[in-house]
Parts: C-alpha cells; structure tokens; sequence
C-alpha cells in the first residue's frame, strides 16, 4: 500500500498485447537484509528489456536471463540468490541476504 | 500469469482499488481476489490478515504452498491547513511512503518555502479537493483551525470514505464543529469518525511532537484490527 513503483505492470501487459513474449518476476521470500521487500516485480520482455527490481541491482542480470528461458519454454521457475549459494558470488548479492524470486510467463 | 489475470489486476490497481494476487508455487496456478471478494474467499483469513498489513508472503493452506502478493494502492495523505503542525507531519508521512498533497486557500501559509517538496494547493476546498479523487486510502486531516475551511473539508472527507478523519481542536472546540457540520447536512456517524482531539495521547506539545501523535494514530487506524483499534484510541 505504500510502495510506490513505476507502473510497470501495465508495461507488462502493453508489451503481451503488442506480441511481446513476456515474463515476469516476483520476490517471494527473504532472508537477513534484502535490498527488495517481497512481492518486489520484475518484468521483462524476450528483447530482454526489463523494468523494475528485484534486488539492488545485485542480479537482476541473472533473472533477465532465466526469464529469457522462461518465456520460451513456458514453465515457471524458482530461483534462490545467497552468498551460502556457490553461484551468489558470481552475481553478488552483496547485503549478505538471500532471496527467492519465482519467475513465470505472461500467457 | 495468464494475461486476462494481469489485465484485471492493472485494471483493479488503475481503480485503486486493492486485489491480492494467489500464487501456488509448486503448480503456477493462480487467481486474483479482489478486496470486495475477501469475505467469501476460503483463504478469507489469511487475505484479510495480508491485506491489512499491506503485506506480500507465503502461507500453507489446504497441503499448498502459496504465495500472496498483495497490490494494495499508495495511501494518500490530505492536510488541509498549511500551518505549523502540517510542516512537520508532511515530511513525517512522506518517510512512511504517504502520496501528501496540502491544501490552504491563504496563500502566506501555502507557500513553497515553508512547504519545500509537497505538492502545495493554494485554493479553497471546493475548488482544491475534487480533482484530488480523495478515496478509502486517504487520511484527512484538518488543520486550519478556521470552521470556514475545515468544515467544508470534512463534509468532503464524509463522502469519500476516509479511512482516517482527524481534525484539530479541543473538545470543546470539536463539540461546536459537530453542531455546525450536523447544520450542514452531517449524519451523527460522520461527526463519530472524526479523530478530535486528533492524535494518540501522548503528551505532545511542541507542533512536531502533535505531529508525530497524529501520524501514530493514522497508523494505528490503518493497520491494527478493530478491537485493538479501540483499546489503542
């Protein structure tokens, strides 16, 4: 209720109904210091333009390229960021946090 | 996401009207319940604990993993009165995520340099609130301390459903207003919902201190349940 965001849900649905593939990302759980609350979204398109976060911009580019998958395979994903997580290093999630972000496509 | 389901909730979100999004993690399956649609939902308990709390989050319900995310609109706050108290809740509110918009038809108080950063309406409350589409996510607040604008500004706040109505003034000062807002048409259950005195009793003097027991009480009326609500005021 009180979070303002750029309408990037109507991007969302302006970029499916001019042909775009679609998806879009949610924060689901959080652990320690999160830089996103949940229910944070993250909405990209298959040119792999993107708005919102759902991090500091700590993996963002992870997401967008999970969510690339996403949108041609049609099946949704769970994805876990953490400095306990070996990959975490590679794309940072530098607060120390962990989180959770499912991904799906807009159909 | 089905785009039907994102279309109706970009349409519930334009309306600022509140809908929960319902996620089953394992499956994808989805549906949005919109607020109106909460008390005949089976997870009824569960939405209404997340709406209130304006909260996103997993629950377990019927063996399932779900997740709630909740599209709640962005709380208004309408100050009308450009007076001292207003310059110290304005930036209070501002920090509690409030969309703030102050409203004085005086222009030596609505000025710029005493309200940097607020959007700041110089006019009477006839002509200031309408276009503000003041609605249930709005708290009101009246400040002037002059019955010439705050009586018109509460009479407007009656007919949006605020969820908060303070006005300033003493008990006595309150007693008066009543008389005159029920000459103007106010039911006794309009005149019941103003918070007067405003604030939550908290011995504040100084004008930032009245601030800070005005946006408490806001913030108890928005987020605590009825009974509690009750006990809190």
């Amino acid at each position: 209720m009180l979070n303002r965001d750029e309408d990037i849900l109507k991007a969302a649905e302006d970029w499916r109904t001019s042909g775009h593939g679609v998806a879009l990302a949610t924060v689901v759980e959080t652990w320690g210091s999160a830089p996103r609350p949940v229910g944070s979204n993250l909405v990209i398109n298959d040119d792999g333009t993107f708005l919102g976060s759902v991090s500091g911009g700590c993996v963002e580019g992870a997401v967008v390229t999970e969510a690339l998958d996403v949108i041609s395979s049609g099946q949704p994903k769970m994805l876990e960021f953490g400095v306990a997580d070996e990959t975490a290093w590679n794309v940072g999630l530098s607060c120390g946090g962990t989180i959770r972000v499912f991904v799906e496509k807009v159909g | 996401m089905q785009l039907s389901t994102l279309a109706e909730l970009n349409a519930e979100r334009a309306a600022r009207r509140p809908a929960i999004l319902v996620t089953d993690i394992a499956s994808g399956e989805q549906r949005l319940v919109k607020a109106a649609d909460i008390a005949a939902d089976p997870l009824r308990n569960e939405l209404a604990t997340h709406l209130r709390m304006g909260k996103s989050g997993m629950v377990e319900a019927q063996g399932k993993r779900l997740f709630l995310n909740v599209y709640a609109p962005t709380a208004k706050l309408v100050i009308v009165g450009a007076v001292h108290i207003s310059q110290a809740l304005a930036p209070i509110a501002k920090s509690l995520g409030y969309d703030v918009t102050v409203v004085d038809p005086r222009t030596a108080f609505a000025s710029p340099e005493r309200f940097p950063d607020v959007p700041l309406i110089a006019e009477w409350p006839d002509v200031a609130l309408p276009p503000l589409n003041v609605d249930h996510y709005t708290a009101f607040v009246a400040l002037t301390h002059d019955p010439k604008i705050d009586d018109p500004a509460l009479l407007h706040a009656f007919s949006r459903d605020c969820f908060y109505i303070g006005a300033l003034g003493s008990r006595k000062t309150h007693a008066k207003r009543g008389d005159r807002l029920r000459a103007q048409g106010a039911s006794d259950a309009d005149i019941a919902r103003i918070h007067a005195p405003i604030g939550l009793a908290i011995g504040a003097v100084s004008p930032s201190e009245i601030a800070v027991s005005i946006m408490a009480e806001i913030t108890a009326t928005l987020r605590l349940p009825a009974k509690e609500k009750e006990q809190a005021a």
